[in-house]
Parts: C-alpha cells; sequence; structure tokens
C-alpha cells in the first residue's frame, strides 16, 4: 500500500491529526473504531443496501461516444451525477450517518460550502431522524440560496459563518469549534478526504465504492478492470480519492487530478493548491495549502464553490509530491465551456467542479484507444444561476 | 532552574495573562508587557496571531484577525521582542497554532526564542504523538518548555502521559469549549477541579478558558497553582485600551 494511508493516519509525509487536546477524546474514539465498525458485517449490509436502493448505485460507466469521437479517445463518464441529491457526496454521509449511529450519536454537525454536502448530510439525518446542524459560510448562503432552502426543507439548521473570510474555510472552522463545545453527543461528518486522521481514509474508503463499480463495470465492457486514466477534479478531493482508491497501487493506470486554477494560476485569484500550495496544517492535517510566507492560510478563489478550498486532502498531497499522480489546472473560462460542450454533445449537464475535469481533453492528448474514465462527480442544477450568468442565456 | 519553575516554587497563587500581540494596535505588544508586570502579574502567554483559531471564541479571533491586518507576524513579534530581557524578568510564553511554527522552521524558532528568553510555548494543535516523535529533542536542545493542555473529557491515563510530558506546568482547560465562551463555573467545573487535584500529579496546573473575574479566579485556583485569563483581559483592552490595566489586574485579586 505504497499510496494509501499507514498505520500512524500519514499518506507519505502528509496526514496526521494535528488538533487541540479538547478534540482528542472525539478524533481517538473515531480511530479506535473506524475499521472495525466498518467490517462488521451487520454494517456492510446496511451500506450496501442503502448504496443501492436509496442512493441508486452501482451509477452507470457511460460511454460517451460523441465526446470521445471529438476527441479521438475512449472517454467513459463515471456517473456520480446520478445518485439521490445529485452528486457523490452522499457515499459518504450514509457511511458516516451510519458510523454515528454504532458510536451512539444523537447530534450531526456537518460544513459546507456550495451546499452539496451539507443537503447530503441533511438528507442522511432526515433518513435517520437525527438532529443536524450545517455551518455554511455567510457569503455561501447568499450565494446558494437553493440548497439552504433544500437544508431546512429537509429539518437542518443552517448555521451561518461570520468569522474569517465567511466560506468554506470558515464553515469548517465553525463545526470544529462546535465540536470542541459539544464533546460527547455530536459527531462531526466531514465532506471530504481532508481533516484529522482517520476522516482522510474514512472518507476515502466510503467513497471507494467509486472505483470498486468501475473495475466490474470495466470488465464487463473492455475486459478489463483497469482504464489507463482516471481523471477527477480535486478541491478536498473526496470524489478524486473514491475514483482512484482502487487503482492506487496499480501503476499502470494514470492518475490525472484537476485543480481550479480560477482566473489563472499566477492572478492571486485560484484554488491551484498544488501549484501554489506549501506543506502545512490545515484543519487537523498535514498537507499541502495556500498560506503567506508567515503561515496564514490564504483565500482561495475559483468559480466553483466545490474547488474552493485552499487545501488538499493528504493523499492527494502524496500523489503530487511522489508523482503519482499528475496535477492540472483548468481556468474558470474552460471549465465553463467544457460543461457547456457535455451539454451539447451528450446531453448531460455538469456541476462546474465536474466541468473543471472534462476541461482536460482541450490541453491534454490521449491515445485513440486509451481507455479514459473521467468521474461525473455531480449534476449542474445546482450551478444554473451561475451558467445562466456565465454564458448570458 | 528555568525561570517558570521558579515562579511556580513561590508560595502564591499565580495569575497569567493571555493577550494576542500587536493588538489591539501593533507596537503595544511591549507595554502590554511592562504594564502587567509593574502590576504584579505573575506569567504571560503572548498569543502569536493565527488566521484559523480553532480552539478560540469570538473575541480572540477578533483579536487575531486585527492583529494580523495590523502587520503582526512570527518575524515582527522576534523583533519587538528584542532585548525585552532587559525590561521583564517573568516568565514568558508564546502561545498560538503549529502552522506559523512550522513555516517558520521549528529549530530557527526554538533557537530564536532562547535567544530573546523566551521560556515556553503552548501550541493546543500540536498533539503529543506528533511533538514526541518529530520535535521534542529540537525544543529540549533550546530549553524551551513544551506546555501541554488537559480537558474535562481528557482520560486519566492520558492525564498521567500529558503530566509526564509537559515542562512547567499542565494547562487545564476549564470545560469543554472553545476560549471566551463560558460566563462562570457550574458545578460539573468544581467537581473536575476536585477530580485532577485529587490525582496528585507530578506538575502544577494553571486552570485556563473561562475566568473572568475574581470570583473565578478564585474557584479556579481552591485547589490549582494558578490560572489564566485571556478573553476577558481582550475585552478590556477592546472596551478600554492599555490604560485599564491596572485597574483590570486589581480586580481580580
Amino acid at each position: 500500500m505504497k499510496y494509501n494511508v499507514n498505520e500512524k493516519g500519514y499518506y507519505g509525509d502528509f496526514g496526521g491529526a494535528y488538533i487541540p487536546e479538547m478534540l482528542y477524546p472525539n478524533v481517538e474514539e473515531l480511530r479506535q473504531n473506524y475499521l472495525k465498525v466498518m467490517a462488521e458485517a451487520s454494517f456492510q449490509e446496511e451500506f450496501q443496501e442503502l448504496l443501492k436502493e436509496y442512493v441508486g448505485r452501482p451509477t452507470p460507466l457511460y460511454f460517451a461516444k460523441r465526446l470521445s469521437a471529438k476527441y479521438n479517445t475512449k472517454i467513459y463518464l463515471k456517473r456520480e451525477d446520478l445518485c439521490h441529491t445529485g452528486a457523490h457526496k452522499v457515499n459518504n454521509t450514509i457511511g458516516q450517518i451510519l458510523m454515528a449511529k454504532r458510536l451512539d450519536k444523537n447530534r450531526i454537525i456537518a460544513e459546507t460550502g456550495a451546499g452539496q454536502h451539507g443537503v447530503a448530510t441533511a438528507t442522511v439525518c432526515a433518513l435517520m431522524g437525527l438532529e443536524c446542524i450545517v455551518y455554511m459560510g455567510e457569503i455561501d448562503i447568499k450565494r446558494q440560496a437553493p440548497n439552504v432552502a433544500r437544508m431546512k426543507m429537509l429539518g437542518a439548521t443552517v448555521v451561518p459563518a461570520t468569522s474569517g473570510s465567511k466560506t468554506l474555510k470558515d464553515a469548517t472552522n465553525e463545526a470544529i469549534r462546535d465540536w470542541i463545545n459539544n464533546p460527547t453527543n455530536t459527531h462531526y461528518i466531514i465532506g471530504s478526504v481532508v481533516g484529522p486522521h482517520p476522516y482522510p481514509d474514512m472518507v476515502a474508503r466510503f467513497q471507494s465504492v467509486i472505483s470498486q463499480e468501475i473495475k466490474n463495470q470495466l470488465q464487463k465492457k473492455e475486459n478489463r478492470e483497469a482504464p489507463d486514466y482516471v481523471i477527477a477534479c480535486v478541491g478536498g478531493g473526496s470524489n478524486a480519492a473514491g475514483a482512484y482508491y482502487h487503482y492506487l497501487d496499480t501503476p499502470e493506470v494514470g492518475i490525472i487530478a484537476v485543480e481550479a486554477a480560477g482566473k489563472g494560476v499566477q492572478t492571486g485569484e485560484s484554488a491551484a493548491t498544488s501549484a501554489l500550495g506549501k506543506t502545512g496544517i490545515i484543519h487537523g492535517s498535514k498537507t499541502l495549502l495556500m498560506q503567506t510566507p508567515d503561515g496564514q492560510i490564504t483565500e482561495p478563489y475559483s468559480i466553483s464553490a466545490g474547488l474552493d478550498y485552499p487545501g488538499v486532502g493528504p493523499m492527494h498531497a502524496h500523489l503530487y509530491a511522489s508523482g503519482r499522480g499528475e496535477f492540472i489546472s483548468v481556468t474558470d473560462e474552460d471549465a465553463m465551456q467544457a460543461g457547456l460542450e457535455l451539454c451539447k454533445l451528450e446531453g448531460i449537464i455538469p456541476a462546474i467542479e465536474t466541468s473543471h475535469a472534462l476541461a482536460i481533453f482541450k490541453t491534454r492528448t490521449f491515445k485513440p484507444d486509451a481507455i479514459v474514465v473521467v468521474n461525473l462527480s455531480g449534476r449542474g442544477d445546482k450551478d444554473l444561476n451561475t451558467y445562466i450568468d456565465y454564458f448570458k442565456l | 532552574m528555568t525561570r517558570i519553575d521558579k515562579k511556580l516554587q513561590e508560595k502564591k497563587t499565580l495569575l497569567s495573562i493571555y493577550f494576542t500581540a500587536g493588538y489591539p494596535k501593533l507596537e503595544d505588544t511591549v507595554p502590554i508587557l511592562e504594564m502587567l508586570e509593574s502590576n504584579g502579574v505573575d506569567m504571560v502567554e503572548i498569543g502569536l496571531p493565527f488566521s484559523d483559531p480553532l480552539a478560540d471564541g469570538s473575541t480572540i479571533q477578533a483579536s487575531s484577525t486585527q492583529a494580523l491586518k495590523n502587520g503582526m507576524s512570527t518575524q515582527k513579534l522576534f523583533e519587538q521582542l528584542e532585548g525585552i530581557r532587559e525590561k521583564i524578568s517573568m516568565p514568558l510564553i508564546l502561545m498560538g497554532y503549529f502552522n506559523p511554527v512550522l513555516q517558520y522552521g521549528v529549530e530557527n524558532f526554538c533557537k530564536k526564542c532562547e535567544e530573546i528568553g523566551i521560556d515556553g510555548v503552548i501550541l493546543p494543535d500540536l498533539p503529543l504523538a506528533e511533538y514526541q516523535e518529530h520535535y521534542q529533542t529540537i525544543f529540549e536542545k533550546y530549553g524551551l518548555a513544551n506546555i501541554f493542555l488537559i480537558t474535562p473529557q481528557t482520560s486519566e491515563a492520558r492525564i498521567k502521559e500529558l503530566d509526564a510530558a509537559s515542562k512547567g506546568f499542565i494547562y487545564m482547560v476549564s470545560s469543554a469549549s472553545v476560549t471566551g465562551s463560558k460566563q462562570g463555573f457550574g458545578v460539573e467545573q468544581t467537581s473536575y477541579f476536585n477530580r485532577i487535584a485529587a490525582l496528585k500529579l507530578k506538575k502544577p496546573q494553571l486552570v485556563g478558558f473561562g475566568i473572568t473575574n475574581k470570583e473565578t479566579f478564585q474557584t479556579a485556583t481552591k485547589h490549582a497553582k494558578g490560572a489564566i485569563i485571556g478573553s476577558a483581559f481582550i475585552k478590556m483592552l477592546t472596551e478600554t485600551g492599555v490604560s485599564g490595566i491596572s485597574s483590570f489586574v486589581k480586580g481580580i485579586r
């Protein structure tokens, strides 16, 4: 397991649990139990059943014929956009709500940026009848009104994060502070492969169903389990972690991560963490993050709220530093055009996060017989306003 | 014997004050230190401001944001503290988050602390295991005391570990909360204070979080060696400014 987590919670030099002592009992309880709980037959049975009957898995691995013809290669789309709630996020929230129940927690907190993880958390809390509090930056609340309404309809309390830049980073800070203030009855459902160990590993395992299905589906369609490339967008990196997971130690599979360049990597308005980041500590994890020379965390920018995070999960930091992954960044403009192109060629409106991954075909060529899987992490309904404004529709 | 250990041996209850460096104004750091010492405060925690202070409530968050806006940085703080030992004799502790220390370079940071005469650090998000594996030898090489926290949720076994590892004293967090969020102490706190006192730990304890006035100071120090006031002091600075320091300290004991 060269590229997966080790027993100390590290991916190479990245990971660990840099948390204040106030969080130690909670995180330690989770660390000691998560693998044991996930290995229980009753847990797996309930998890798999919900993924099938509630989320709608397996999601299709769709051969995108017209897109493939245009770029002269074989492109498959892993349709996570067809999951209940519209993105891969729910794979993780289903897993974590079952974990929370087994740890006897009756109060759930979460952070959200664009609102997708917040909606996925509110959804599973409604399903299980648990109290749900979602922290969301005050600015994001204004930008993402429909998702705020969804969370409220699902019975969640949405609490504005008014500190710092009032976006995802600060919503995460507020959720962590809530956990410090509520140390016994609360489980924190982190939405990505970030945070202190064991979160990056636990979330990656819940998302790993994506690459497990790709393997099975490719076997049927192409008579091989491994594609030549797996491509995914990376903000914190949970959809990417799920898509790469079962291929991490299969070197013949090329791993490509697409980050948000925003208005351009060197413009000061970017979220391309691998290009702009340095090793540091964010939200309890040692990883690559965007920061000042003095170690203050800086504000990222991307048109896509889901990629608007100043760090990446420690797995991705290791994929980058070790050279196992190829990291590319894509501007707002290129992503928006790629999103529109998928609409026109395949009749699928992708989330703007996913559009970043699709934009790779403009600059990166693949052999005609290469099998290229793109993780279509989410659908674009939530982004309609952004698409409308951008293209003056 | 270190300045911290010497202070802890004095036969009195210790009052320690936390404040954010560079707040309210960038150049207030040293004048605040001088006023605290001349008003009989025993020890200080100088807060190194951070953009994302996870364990802090709104008061210290706001003072950190303002200090950073004022231009405070690790480098700047070290410049301000150059020659401080000609003016100040009480123990000086730097308190902050680990990332700025990591970016400064852990060894450079420790070395600079030794040169200036900083006695210890409190870095809440540098956990025991990481410290022992990667950084302890560096801290010890420069004689810098690393002080650990315990909370009401910390297990007895871990308290013993932290007691053994902590240098100088143990920072005893009074309640399950971020800084500056609880008003007054209830039964939960007093029973926790009694429980810790009964453990007869090797290191003296200083209680922090939730100490706002004479009453909470007295409750906290019934068993503990001393107490640390942070948010309440910063609130006073925000409202009154540095001229309020003398009456604030006199109001506590």
